[in-house]
């Protein structure tokens, strides 16, 4: 009776756990398993190659994929700067009594539920060098000279690749800072005036430690969430020119689908997902140390 | 002699100040949108020529060229397909299994929930090349089955923790009561757990609908075939076969974003719930 019991209680959870294996525990091991391999994908993965630590060997001399990591972290970096300060300081301004505050709200999400294929498409085609409007704008006032391809020109691609990547994002950030900034009991604030506190020494003596926390936490999501970015990559330039927005996902997919290495894929996978994790482990540290301060 | 009449123009003018900032933000966001929409209806003559924001002339035929010749309303059907299948199958199984956890005794429960959770924590990049490899040798590449599970396994991990979340918070009378009239457990999830968790079933089913719709690279790895591609493959596909055909893209890509607009200025209160919920109990 005891034991039956026990069976149905399993069949509830039956059905989670079986696709839970077969599509997340299985190719998470298979993973470590192939990045030991030379394979084609093609043959019978009974003939691939064992090479040992190799395909680790090589990805420390693989320029494309260290260039990659470097423009993966480029991005961040303003993602980082620019993305988070501008989704806090939206958040700010949310958080007060203001009228169309709903609206704003509203608005400011509605570039992350548009898929990335959507907003890179229309983003490639507002800067598209010959008939882009960014650049007819430009033209129309005077600025002509500042028009460029700015996609294919090397020297703005991966800023603009950022650029859109920021304008997609912020309205996660502005969230959930606007939630954290919900959190703060109004009292305080309240106290402070009552005590003479003006508002900047409210904002830096309430506000800002009281914020510590979730700024690390948009700061970690922000980190994880653009260096893997890549699908708007490929709708808006596929990588190029000449390997200057490449990320390292989509050396992934190159490894994978391009060169057919799929244990080379999975060597840099491991890697890549190796420093996503000790990126964001120093991050919690770090708060840990801000909020003792 | 700073008066009150000071303090309220300085007020004033602040405010003036915080809503030009937030509008232009607003404007920036939405003026692409408005592009897209405005392109589409151009022809393709004048698309090259013409940089109005209104188009002179409405050619709204090119929904008509878009939906037919260009293929996206069999891609649209299939991506509705796919939402409605990977949804439906996300909500039975996931609240099967956090009902599962939250409720029910059986060993090793607590394990098989931490694996679940972990799952959320720690990225693998590059878990698609032996997904690739392993729907290959199960036959499933290129079909829509393989895609549907797929996806499904996707959604699972978030599903489960916001139900478990919620069930773990239910009161246990009306379970008890119906127990004590005879209810079997799977009768009890379906007649009494469900229906009480329906604010969090509409997260559950609001997320990982967008979720599914605005996927990618499951269905590049996935799909050979044009005539099984969702939306968002499809565009791609679509855009390197007439790569300056914009009119027609940007009718594309109308049809594909408006239905999440839709949805989401329908289900905003959810998604806000969603996404802060989420975030900040991580």
């Amino acid at each position: 009776m005891k034991l039956k019991s026990t069976l149905e209680n399993y069949l509830f959870v039956l059905p989670a756990v079986a696709i839970f294996s077969i599509f997340y525990i299985y190719p998470f091991l298979k993973v470590f398993q192939l990045s030991f391999f030379d394979w084609d994908g093609i043959v019978a993965f009974k003939d691939a190659i064992p090479v040992g630590w190799e395909n680790f060997k090589e990805i420390l001399v693989d320029r494309i994929w260290w260039q990659s990591m470097w423009n993966a972290g480029y991005i961040t970096v303003i993602a980082l700067i620019f993305q988070n300060a501008l989704a806090f300081l939206l958040a700010w301004a949310c958080d007060r009594e203001i009228r169309a505050k709903n609206f704003y709200r509203v608005v400011f999400f509605i570039p992350p539920v548009l898929s990335e294929i959507v907003v890179g498409l229309v983003w490639q085609w507002i800067l598209d060098g010959n008939y882009g409007l960014l650049n007819q704008w430009l033209a129309h006032f005077g600025l002509g000279h500042l028009a460029r391809n700015w996609l294919s020109d090397p020297k703005t691609t991966l800023t603009a690749v950022a650029a859109v990547h920021c304008w997609k994002g912020f309205g996660w950030g502005f969230l959930i800072f606007l939630a954290g900034l919900q959190t703060i009991p109004r009292e305080l604030y309240e106290a402070a005036r009552v005590d003479g506190a003006n508002a900047w020494q409210a904002f830096r003596k309430i506000t800002m430690p009281m914020m510590v926390p979730v700024a690390v936490l948009v700061a970690v999501l922000t980190v994880l969430g653009t260096m893997q970015a890549f699908v708007l990559i490929i709708a808006m330039t596929g990588g190029g020119p000449a390997y200057h927005t490449q990320v390292p996902v989509l050396r992934i997919l190159a490894s994978m689908q391009g060169s057919s290495r799929f244990g080379y894929a999975c060597a840099q996978g491991i890697s890549f997902g190796v420093i996503l994790v000790a990126i964001s482990f120093i991050q919690y540290r770090f708060s840990h140390k801000a909020r003792q301060i | 002699m700073r008066t009150s009449a000071y303090y309220q123009t300085k007020r004033l003018s602040i405010n003036i100040l915080i809503h030009l900032f937030l509008i232009s933000v607003a404007l920036t966001c939405l003026f692409p949108l408005f592009w897209m929409i405005s392109s589409s209806l151009k022809s393709q003559e004048a698309i090259f020529k013409d940089a109005s924001l209104i188009p002179r002339v409405f050619h709204f035929e090119n929904y008509l060229r878009a939906w037919i010749e260009g293929g996206f309303g069999r891609y649209f059907l299939n991506s509705i397909f796919y939402t409605v299948a990977v949804v439906g199958g996300i909500v039975v199984i996931s609240s099967l299994a956090a009902y599962g956890f939250s409720r029910l005794e059986f060993p090793g429960r607590n394990f098989l929930f931490i694996m679940f959770m972990a799952a959320m924590m720690i990225p693998i990049p590059g878990s698609f090349v032996p997904l690739y490899v392993l729907l290959n040798k199960l036959g499933l590449r290129n079909t829509p089955q393989g895609y549907i599970l797929a996806m499904i396994n996707v959604g699972l991990s978030t599903s489960i923790f916001l139900l478990k979340t919620f069930f773990d918070k239910m009161p246990k009378e009306l379970e008890d009561a119906a127990r004590i009239d005879g209810c079997s457990k799977l009768g009890i999830w379906w007649n009494v757990a469900l229906p009480l968790s329906k604010p969090v079933l509409a997260v559950v089913v609001v997320f990982n609908a967008l979720n599914v719709w605005n996927e990618y690279v499951l269905a590049m790895i996935i799909f050979d075939d044009k005539a099984l591609m969702p939306l968002q493959r499809a565009l791609m596909v679509f855009q390197g076969e007439f790569v300056t055909n914009y009119p027609l893209l940007m009718a594309g890509l109308t049809i594909t974003a408006l239905p999440i607009i839709l949805v989401y200025l329908l289900m905003q209160k959810y998604i806000v719930k969603g996404v802060t919920q989420g975030a900040l109990v991580g």
